[in-house]
């Protein structure tokens, strides 16, 4: 259980607001609820293979800028058309105000 | 015994709303019935960047697996012919008869035919894979294509074609490209893009004649030019396939005429997706007729809702994009509602305008930028238009304003 790697400030990322983290040839998306709780996801869209970080957060929902699909981005359930299939998503946690997340 | 929920065209609006009985719950049977050889599929890649790869392959809106999964049957390379309301039955190609307690009419579009003589096998349409893939064979470096008429579909396919380095002319009658929907300062950045890519478009010229021998059309304009071309694909937009719905005695008015429930004159029978036409709530009722894949979508949905009795009424907003090299443009809203604009400037040169009404309501918003840049913001403005929102203008025009607290407002 090691592989936490560190991913930004917690203070990065506005409430309610997803930012992108690239590591190792990887992309994640990396969110703050309303509630102020961070999640992590694989950071492209399982539709077409776009950049989910820049899409619109709504509640726990993302939304995939290019086609409107939608995930829950606490639990990577894939919410309705086109997307079908679900996002991979990491555990995340909070350490002296830096997000890390667990990409194993 | 029941004979279930039968549909009639199995692209993106028969394909989402057959999922959609399931989803929702219901378990009498459920028939997709379409005239293609192929499983529902996504009509948008066939004119994109996806069409410039060496095979091309059809992107499945459910595969098989998933439709017997679902005890979805459907009843491919077949035609419904007629409908018999009083009997409640559809009536097949195949000479077949379908039974049916609720029928889905969503039988799309299908591109408007140049209305000339000289016509042969290398002047074609784009709607279909089956087409995509006959004019993919024609597009490589060795090719001169010829696109007639400058709307969507051919604009993305000649932006394809120069992926391939094909020689592409585009040709336009009206004064500029995409008059259609599109406001004159955005058209001007997607003209201007082909033109960098190598693409020719001549604009304000109308074809006078049309010759093809089967091996190249020439195309002769009013203005003297001549166009030679190994293949010219006609895009100048498409009609609703409503002549099942028009035997059937039902309304056609632009399209199917079906009300808020998209449900028509037959209380059995509704219509969804590019051949119908709705009352826009969001415009106070105005009628339209949409030819755009998540409407498609968002209709098979509440197709399938009403179809059970939910009563529910269409409240969307129409919500359109286009990719184009590495530009996407997304609308939502129609712009032809507003009387004045207001821009916004985003990074890397990406725009936004916003259509306001007289009274100050928020109507539209046209962006355009590379890659995803205007996504947020027009996904925020369709949100502040299904409010009917009144947001101030400076604030619409000023970056540093975020469109998220204007919908908090
Ligand atoms: C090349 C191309 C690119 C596009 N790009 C975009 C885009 O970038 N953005 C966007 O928003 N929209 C785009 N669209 C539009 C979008 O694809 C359509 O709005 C959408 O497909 C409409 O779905 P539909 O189910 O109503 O109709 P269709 O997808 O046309 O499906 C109707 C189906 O019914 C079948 N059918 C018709 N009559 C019968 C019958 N009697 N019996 C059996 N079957 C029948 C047809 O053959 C067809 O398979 C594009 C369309 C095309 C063609
Ligand atoms: S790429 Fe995300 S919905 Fe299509």
């Amino acid at each position: 259980m090691s592989d936490w790697v560190e991913a930004c400030d917690a203070e990065d990322i506005d409430e309610e607001d997803v930012m992108r983290f690239d590591h190792e040839g990887r992309t994640f998306a990396i969110y703050r609820s309303p509630d102020d709780e961070y999640f992590a996801t694989d950071g492209l869209c399982t539709h077409e293979k776009v950049h989910l970080a820049d899409g619109l957060v709504m509640d726990d929902i993302i939304e995939c800028p290019k086609h409107n699909g939608r995930f829950n981005y606490k639990t990577g359930a894939a919410r309705g058309a086109p997307v079908c299939v679900n996002l991979r998503t990491y555990p995340v946690k909070l350490d002296a105000g830096k997000i890390l997340i667990q990409i194993g | 015994m029941t004979n279930g929920m039968v549909i009639i065209g199995a692209g993106e609006c028969g394909g989402r709303a057959a999922l959609a009985l399931r989803d929702l719950g219901y378990d009498g049977p459920v028939t997709l019935v379409g005239d293609e050889p192929h499983l529902p599929y996504e009509r948008p890649p066939l004119s994109k960047e996806a069409m410039a790869s060496d095979a091309p392959v059809i992107k499945a809106i459910a595969s098989d697996e998933i439709l017997a999964e679902r005890s979805i049957r459907h009843i491919h390379s077949v035609q419904a012919v007629a409908i018999d309301r009083a009997a409640h039955l559809v009536r097949l190609s195949d000479g077949s008869d379908l039974p049916y307690d609720k029928l889905l009419l969503a039988t799309g579009s299908t591109p408007r035919k140049l209305p000339m003589p000289g016509l042969g096998p290398r002047c074609v349409y784009l709607r279909t894979f089956n087409d995509a893939l006959a004019i993919r064979a024609h597009l490589s470096a060795r090719n001169r294509i010829a696109i007639v008429g400058g709307g969507f579909i051919g604009l993305e396919l000649a932006a394809a074609a120069r992926r391939l380095g094909a020689a592409v002319t585009v040709i336009e009658a009206q004064p500029r490209i995409l008059m259609r929907g599109v406001p004159a300062e955005i058209a001007k950045v997607i003209h201007e893009a082909h033109e960098a890519e190598g693409v020719k478009i001549l604009c304000g010229d109308g074809i006078a004649a049309i010759a093809d021998d089967g091996a190249e059309v020439r195309i002769a304009l009013a203005g003297g030019l001549d166009i030679v071309a190994d293949l010219a694909v006609i895009g100048i937009g498409a009609v609703p396939v409503i002549g099942l719905a028009a035997e059937a005695g039902l309304t056609i008015d632009n399209g199917i005429a079906v009300d808020a429930g998209l449900r028509t004159g037959d209380p059995a029978i509704f219509a969804a997706g590019d051949c119908c036409s709705f009352p826009l709530a969001v415009y106070g009722g105005r009628r339209v007729r949409l030819e755009a894949w998540r409407n498609a979508q968002e209709q098979g949905a509440l197709a399938a809702r009403n179809m059970l009795g939910a009563g529910e009424s269409h409240a969307a907003v129409p919500w359109f994009w286009s990719d184009q090299y590495g530009l996407t443009l997304q609308i939502s809203g129609l712009s032809d509602e507003g009387r004045s604009t207001v821009r916004r400037d985003l990074d890397d040169g990406a725009f936004i305008l916003f259509h306001l009404a007289e009274d100050g309501r928020l109507v539209a918003a046209s962006g355009i930028g590379p890659g995803n840049t205007v996504a947020r913001d027009i996904r925020l403005a369709e949100m502040l238009i299904a409010k009917r929102a009144k947001p101030a203008p400076e604030a619409l025009g000023s970056q540093t304003v975020k469109l998220k607290s204007l919908l908090a407002a």
